[in-house]
């Protein structure tokens, strides 16, 4: 799979944000998927989740404040 | 320092260091089993403001504004503060009111629902029982599809409110200010009110818990939360450090005291505690996280867990105004019905609040 995924958690409340990365990977073996969240709080969540299941993670801070992670497998 | 509790390390060191700085204020003058108590500190100031006025249960305790500042100055030295909001103010206050209400049927939050049993008080076991129950209740709606929607980014000021409002409630505490005949800050003389640690000690053990809790993001709702719905122990083990740290000192202090008896602010009417603690825990899980969190949320600059405080704020003066607050002798008139009432609500909130498909 070449396209990239794009999941908008930003603004979401606990535990939302890794609930929408878990159903985003859920199909997927292998692939690249981004994930938009707001807040440092879930910026670490979705990581760790991310990481737990093997994925690669890269955060790039966006300009107007939030983060953009790449996750890869 | 930073780096170890940002760690997956992170709740637990912070959950121990809570659980003793806890005790600590226990054992210095807070009433018993109440080193913390979001719930019952944030009944005290809404006795304190006269917005209730049961004489036992006034005072500022200087945690709240504690937590609230520990953590935005936490946020602020540490580039996380984030003013954001938006997402459901109105039913966010009103799942702050009906939390309160459910934690003073049970009398505690779920904070001190775990320092209740690592005391000993084994009426909290029911309150504990209750709380996972509620969780596992919030966790069913977010499995089909809850959501209050997405928060904005704000405005830098915006995300000062909460900041300002607890600032102004430390300058209440320390100037005790009279507004008028009949209109002053109100402390109780005798009750749990009457009963606190020395002002400095607990306002600074307000602010270290703000910051351990902004850095390590403990959660006292989230723990359990997280840990049903996904099988994340990464909070949940910063709970079992926090009851296990309490309780051996409590246990070496010798106030550990095993029994449903005569166990301090608590009674044992055991539907109600449990109950009481669905109702709480629901609220919280629908909330994004527990009383704690709420005021670390509000801190680092995030309105809508400002409302939400705010929102326990009103609830604690309708819980005392309207007879649902419980006390040592039971639960109080109005408690059962509070309770059904708060359950429907949050179901509503449940079923109805939906953001995306």
């Amino acid at each position: 799979m070449s396209d990239v995924i794009t999941v908008n958690a930003s603004g979401l409340s606990c535990p939302q944000p890794v609930m929408l990365t878990k159903k985003a990977l859920s199909n997927l073996s292998s692939g690249k998927v981004e994930v938009l969240v707001d807040t440092a709080t879930s910026r670490n969540n979705v990581s760790r989740f991310a990481e737990n299941k093997g994925w690669s993670v890269n955060v790039e801070e966006l300009e107007n404040g939030g983060y953009k992670l790449i996750l890869e497998k | 320092m930073d780096k170890t509790l940002t760690s997956k390390h992170g709740p637990w060191i912070a959950g121990g260091l809570i659980g003793l700085i806890a005790v600590a204020l226990t054992h210095f003058g807070n009433p018993g089993n109440m080193g913390f108590c979001v719930a019952c500190f944030t009944r005290d100031i809404a006795g304190a403001l006269g917005f209730h006025r049961a004489g036992v249960v006034q005072y500022i305790r200087p945690e709240i504004p504690g937590f609230i500042l520990g953590s935005f100055l936490s946020s602020l030295l540490f580039r996380e503060y984030s003013p954001r909001g938006g997402s459901s103010p109105a039913v966010r206050f009103g799942l702050g009111v009906f939390a309160m209400l459910g934690a003073l049927v049970f009398l505690g939050c779920p904070w001190r629902a775990y320092l209740r049993v690592s005391g000993g008080d084994w009426n909290a076991l029911y309150g504990v029982g209750g709380l996972i129950v509620g969780i596992f209740i919030g966790i069913l709606f977010l499995w089909n599809g809850f959501s209050l929607g997405a928060a904005e980014k704000n405005p830098k000021f915006a995300g000062l409110i909460m900041p300002l409002i607890a600032v102004s409630l430390l300058a209440f505490l320390f100037l005790a200010p009279k507004f008028g005949e009949n209109a002053p800050i109100f402390f109780s003389e005798k009750g749990p009110g009457s009963q606190h640690a020395p002002v400095l000690m607990a306002l600074a053990a307000g602010l270290i818990v703000g910051w351990l809790a902004q850095r390590s993001r403990f959660c006292t709702v989230g723990a359990i939360r997280d840990f049903l719905m996904m099988g994340d122990g990464h909070l949940l083990k910063g709970i079992i450090a926090f009851m296990i740290t309490a309780f051996a000192a409590n246990y070496f202090l010798g106030t550990f005291k095993p029994g449903f008896e005569n166990q301090p602010v608590a009674h044992s009417d055991q539907l109600w505690n449990f109950l009481g603690m669905v109702l709480s825990g629901l609220a919280f899980t629908l909330a994004g996280g527990c009383p704690g969190r709420q005021l670390i949320m509000a801190g680092e600059g995030d309105s809508d867990a400002g409302i939400f405080v705010l929102g326990m704020l009103a609830g604690a003066a309708i819980a005392h105004n309207f007879s649902a607050a419980s006390s040592g002798a039971g639960i109080g008139a109005m408690g059962m019905h509070v309770t059904i009432i708060g359950l429907i609500f949050c179901g509503f909130v449940g079923i109805l609040s939906r953001d995306r498909g």
